[in-house]
């Protein structure tokens, strides 16, 4: 054996096919009177600080969500990290300035569709005003719909991502 | 025509429809109860969205199949491309024909109807469509007719997977059909008779065959598994190797009747399993279901089919158990295995009811079925506990592991 595949010597002079197929048998049928672990989904929804087998993770990655500060005012200053770092191209952002100097988005665009939700953007934006969000109900009747504009992205309400774990944040 | 002429073939049309009516009702509730099955093994629900638990599932499948769109390969054998599914489906609905569903009922028809006109029918009518006297013989020679089916659907796509699966197909089916024919040869030299009247008339005499013959049955059996295609031998599909095997190519309908043909299959030989070794619509310890009431045809009927209906349960349940063979080892069970052990029984069985019978001269079948169930058990613990040790199955990795291991 050239390249050192192990091989494992088998315990086929113990084993018993027919007996061994019986014992499948008797597990299998176990499990038919077992607790049933499928979710009911339109009837039954998780929630993303739901708990147990139906739980979200925190750290999922789902459609963005434009945070707002007290005024309903998107937090962006128009930036550009976001489209900067975006690996799938899919933020549109033309920033624009108002008469105290402030910037702020134009227009700000995501095309869900092109997304790859790698959560970049929320990493790298200093305002922590985009993010992505714990949700997955992303259906529509058409694809134009799947550009989200920047009031549909403020108006978003679902819980935002963690990103990482805030026990273990640098991932050990 | 006369009027008994007429009445026998009203009849026979009668059982005929609801024979076809049930197995094809039949079929499409088995493949719901497939799913169910399935679901539960895995601790999930299974379909529960259309109707009351599902019930409606199947319909909602036929509807959906009836009116998708047909595609057919190019370069396919068209002319047999169509054809192919009916010859697998003809096959699998034809032998449901003579099975006996029920105790004989005793029949005294006499009447004018209308556009017939008078009809008359008088005795005992068995509850199979066709109650033919060759009996399981009928059965083992139509079912291998179900291979052509399978084969040309696997020629006539013009996919190597769907050839592949062909192939494989026949060679399974036609390996498998000795041990099955052969397994069946020590009920033959029991009962003395192919047709399944007497086969249930022995058993109710002596004992259910599954005692005396358990080696028969584990023959027939297995051998019944590897016929239908279904797992552990379903290798003409083998989806992670072959697609879909023989039926990749085939879209709607057409693929619905191979789905029909394998499911009308299992149930023709959970049915053949029942009479043949489980003593079919015998209600064990009663012999008053032979005297032709119509409520004894309703209790064996009954009785019948719970005795189908576990072993259909017995197929899904395998299916969901047992993981796939290899072809080698498919090939290895049958003739290695599966025929030697088949030929051995039927010497040994041959024998020994020669010995009974001739030399030592007993006559009653009770004792008879009692003695050979007693050499059965021996026999059964020698093949289940030190021959199947690594034989059953044997891997090809024996061949293969080089001498000098780990070095």
């Amino acid at each position: 054996m050239a390249i050192g595949v192990k091989v494992m010597k088998r315990p086929e002079g113990e084993t018993s096919y027919v007996r061994a197929a019986l014992r499948g048998m008797r597990l299998t049928f176990k499990h038919m009177f077992q607790p049933k672990v499928t979710m009911q989904y339109p009837e039954e929804r998780t929630t993303a600080d739901a708990r147990g087998p139906y739980a979200i993770a925190p750290r999922w990655r789902g459609t963005h969500r434009m945070m707002a500060d007290e005024q309903g005012r998107s937090k962006c200053v128009a930036c550009g990290l976001c489209p900067q770092i975006c690996p799938a191209n899919c933020i549109k952002l033309v920033p624009g300035e108002d008469e105290h100097g402030n910037r702020y988005p134009l227009i700000y665009e995501i095309d869900e569709f092109r997304c790859v939700f790698c959560g970049y953007c929320q990493e790298v934006c200093p305002e922590e005003a985009i993010h992505v969000g714990v949700h997955f109900e992303n259906a529509e009747y058409g694809r134009d719909r799947f550009v989200y504009d920047l009031e549909r992205l403020t108006s978003q309400t679902h819980p935002v991502s963690t990103l990482w774990d805030p026990a273990d944040p640098k991932g050990e | 025509m006369t009027p008994e002429m007429k009445g026998f073939l009203l009849l026979a049309v009668l059982k005929m429809v609801v024979v076809f009516t049930v197995v094809m009702v039949g079929v499409a509730l088995l493949t719901l109860m497939e799913r169910k099955v399935s679901a539960w093994m895995q601790n999930r629900r299974g379909p529960n969205r259309v109707g009351f638990a599902g019930l409606l599932q199947p319909a909602a499948d036929g509807v959906k199949n009836i009116v998708k769109e047909e595609t057919y390969p190019a370069e396919a054998n068209s002319f047999l491309f169509i054809l192919a599914p009916a010859l697998a489906f003809i096959p699998a609905m034809c032998l449901s024909a003579v099975i006996p569903w029920a105790a004989p009922v005793d029949i005294s028809l006499d009447r004018t109807l209308p556009l017939l006109g008078h009809v008359r029918y008088d005795g005992r009518m068995a509850m199979a469509v066709a109650d033919l006297p060759i009996g399981f013989l009928f059965v083992l020679a139509v079912s291998s007719l179900g291979v052509y089916g399978i084969a040309l659907a696997g020629w006539s796509s013009n996919s190597k997977y769907s050839l592949l699966g062909g192939l494989r197909s026949s060679a399974q089916m036609i390996s498998y059909e000795v041990a099955m024919g052969m397994s069946l040869i020590p009920l033959l030299i029991l009962v003395g008779n192919a047709s399944f009247g007497d086969v249930i008339k022995a058993q109710q005499d002596g004992l259910w065959f599954i005692l005396p013959l358990t080696l028969s049955f584990f023959v027939f059996l297995v051998a019944g598994f590897a016929e239908t295609n279904r797992l552990p031998f379903d290798l003409p599909e083998a989806e992670s190797e072959l697609i879909a095997g023989y039926h990749t190519e085939y879209s709607a309908m057409k693929f619905s009747l191979f789905f029909i043909a394998e499911y009308a299959n299992m149930v023709t030989v959970s049915a053949m399993l029942a009479t043949l070794f489980f003593g079919g619509w015998d209600i064990p310890g009663t012999s008053w279901d032979q005297n032709g009431s119509t409520l004894a045809a309703v209790a064996t009927g009954a009785a019948m089919f719970l005795k189908t209906f576990f072993f259909l349960f017995f197929f899904m349940w395998i299916r969901w158990t047992l993981p796939r063979f290899r072809y080698d080892q498919l090939m290895a069970l049958g003739w290695k295995f599966l025929i030697p052990l088949a030929l051995v029984y039927l010497m040994i069985i041959a024998v020994a009811v020669w010995i009974l019978e001739a030399v030592v001269g007993i006559a009653d079948p009770k004792i008879k079925a009692l003695i050979l169930f007693g050499m059965n058990a021996v026999m059964c613990y020698v093949v289940f506990f030190i021959l199947d040790r690594g034989t059953l199955v044997s891997g090809s990795y024996r061949r293969q592991v080089p001498a000098n291991v780990g070095s």
